[in-house]
């Protein structure tokens, strides 16, 4: 696959514009349109629309069933859509197969650290750069450099690891597919506050350096707000509201409504 | 003492065999998480094919190369076709799809091929070595040409999950479906691959026992499908070392069985044994599999 545009290594590019007085003039990398997916009967989301800008990370928060993982599962295509579109960069891929997002430009990290647990940590990463073909070892080391607590362990099966070994080991993969937009599915679950704040800060790192966006699923709104440009707050799945996440933060009615804290 | 050394000899080529045949076992549950149990009429189809090619003169390698060629794409086609279609769907829908495999392609086998046995020659002499005066070894030419088909193809597959880049595909395809597809890889065709290998080794598996029966039938594999279950339950039905270490452990008893006690005892026995390991140790002996995260 070509290098996509710009001389970042993570593709998407940074906005040329910067945030100020609340103005911001950006381009859509990803973009849903009227999306509602049902499980049987159930209709888990109901006419999402939303955007993820490049170089920006886009929260969606929401109770538990509000529809944020669903809502991840039909943009890679794990789920299908009843109608409604998703575009990546313009192009749809609302009915591309899954195994083709990856080569799209999408990396997504599901719940639950996807983790395969028979493998070792090195063969992970190798995984998630098998549809590249020949990678570097530079890569590998760039990961191990950015999560040294996985990099001792390189050579020990991913089911030894701990939950934030496992939760670094994930994201790491998710890089070594040089992804435009990282889908990141509850990185927070079941991990210690110091570890959240670890991925976290790493996240905003190289969204910040590398031009990578992100689409960031949470239930843990606090912190998620605390790092993401954009909120996107969904219940019983539909949008309740969009908006900068810092005013999302500072509005408390809602945030007693919808986000718990 | 001499019995117990010919037995052991003789219960290692034996084992190797049943090992080669759970190995296609586990292959195929570990990529699928389904027990093919037409793998032996699988088998005994492409024997029928190379017996086939070697009556009307074809030399016993060519013959066995197409034989385990026929039995890729067997492999291949069986799960793209019949198999594909349950997968993901309720467990026993895959058991009975596989049971009637195993009967469809026996008759398939019996309509083509007659039901009459079928003399099978080994490419070597199946006579035991004779050590000093009248001491019989355990071991013949043809055991040794077993033993080492059996420990390439081994290697090989070592070699392919551990070294090679769709080795490395196949087995995240194995473990993590849903994870392998996110990150890119081609699931579908590794399950394949897996199907049409599996195959591949379990025809291996037909043509050496046949090369020690002499005489084949349709139905001559059904008695390896039990030993090579046992054997693969036995290593857990996970591991392909476990397979290994079940079907020469397998082949030992069933040997020592054969020998101390009686023939007619073999099937009671390798039931037995399975029945024991059930209970005693329900995932095999060389069951790894660690406590998942969903």
């Amino acid at each position: 696959m070509a290098e996509p545009h710009g001389a970042t290594r993570y593709g998407g590019g940074r906005p040329d514009t910067a945030v100020a007085g609340g103005t911001t003039t950006t381009t859509a990398l990803l973009e849903v349109q009227g999306l509602s997916t049902s499980y049987g009967p159930v209709r888990a989301l109901d006419g999402v629309s939303l955007t993820a800008e490049a170089g920006r990370i886009t929260a969606v928060l929401g109770a538990n069933g509000a529809g944020k993982t669903t809502l991840l599962r039909t943009i890679s295509g794990l789920v299908r859509p009843t109608s409604g579109k998703v575009l990546l960069d313009g192009e749809e891929i609302t009915r591309a197969p899954v195994e083709a997002m990856v080569h799209k430009g999408m990396a997504h990290v599901p719940e639950g650290r996807g983790v395969i647990a028979e493998l070792t940590v090195d063969e992970n990463l190798r995984v998630g750069s098998l549809f590249r073909g020949k990678v570097g070892r530079e890569e590998f080391d760039r990961v191990y450099d950015l999560f040294p607590r996985i990099a001792e362990r390189r050579d020990n099966p991913a089911h030894t690891l701990s939950g934030g070994e496992r939760q670094m080991l994930v994201v790491g993969r998710a890089l070594l597919a040089r992804p435009r937009i990282l889908l990141l599915d509850e990185p927070s679950l079941g991990l210690a506050p110091r570890i959240v704040a670890q991925i976290f800060g790493l996240v905003r790192q190289l969204v910040d350096s590398e031009g990578l966006s992100v689409l960031l699923v949470e239930q843990n709104a606090r912190s998620a707000l605390s790092v993401a440009d954009t909120g996107v707050v969904l219940n019983l799945g539909r949008v309740v509201v969009t908006d900068d996440a810092r005013a999302l933060a500072a509005d408390e009615d809602l945030r007693h409504a919808y986000l718990g804290f | 003492m001499e019995q117990f050394l010919f037995l052991s000899l003789s219960g290692v080529i034996d084992g190797l065999v049943y090992a080669a045949f759970a190995l296609a076992l586990v292959l195929i549950w570990r990529s699928t998480r389904i027990v093919n149990f037409a793998q032996g009429s699988m088998a005994a189809a492409t024997t029928f094919i190379a017996v086939a090619l070697i009556d009307n003169g074809l030399s016993y390698w060519l013959a066995l190369v197409v034989a385990l060629l026929s039995g890729l794409v067997l492999g291949a086609v069986i799960e793209r076709v019949v198999v594909r279609p349950v997968e993901g769907g309720p467990e026993l829908n895959a058991v009975i799809v596989t049971l009637g495999l195993f009967i469809a392609i026996q008759g398939a086998v019996a309509l083509i091929f007659g039901v009459d046995q079928r003399a099978f020659v080994p490419p070597v002499s199946n006579r035991f070595f004779q050590v000093g005066d009248g001491f019989t070894l355990g071991l013949s030419n043809n055991g040794l040409y077993t033993l080492a088909a059996v420990l390439i193809t081994m290697v090989l597959l070592i070699v392919l999950f551990r070294y090679t880049r769709v080795g490395l595909a196949m087995r995240a395809s194995a473990f993590g479906q849903e994870v392998a597809r996110l990150l890119g890889v081609r699931v579908g065709r590794m399950l394949t691959l897996g199907w049409a290998l599996a195959a591949v080794v379990g025809s291996l598996a037909g043509i050496l026992i046949a090369g020690d029966v002499a005489f084949i039938s349709p139905n001559f594999m059904d008695t390896l499908i039990v030993f090579g279950f046992v054997a693969a339950v036995l290593g857990g039905l996970d591991s392909p070392i476990g397979a290994v270490v079940g079907g020469l452990l397998l082949g030992l008893a069933l040997n020592y069985v054969r020998g101390y006690l009686d023939d007619s005892l073999l099937g009671m026995a390798a039931l037995v044994i399975l029945v024991v390991v059930l209970l005693v140790r329900p995932g095999g002996l060389f069951s790894t599999t660690p406590a998942r995260r969903a």
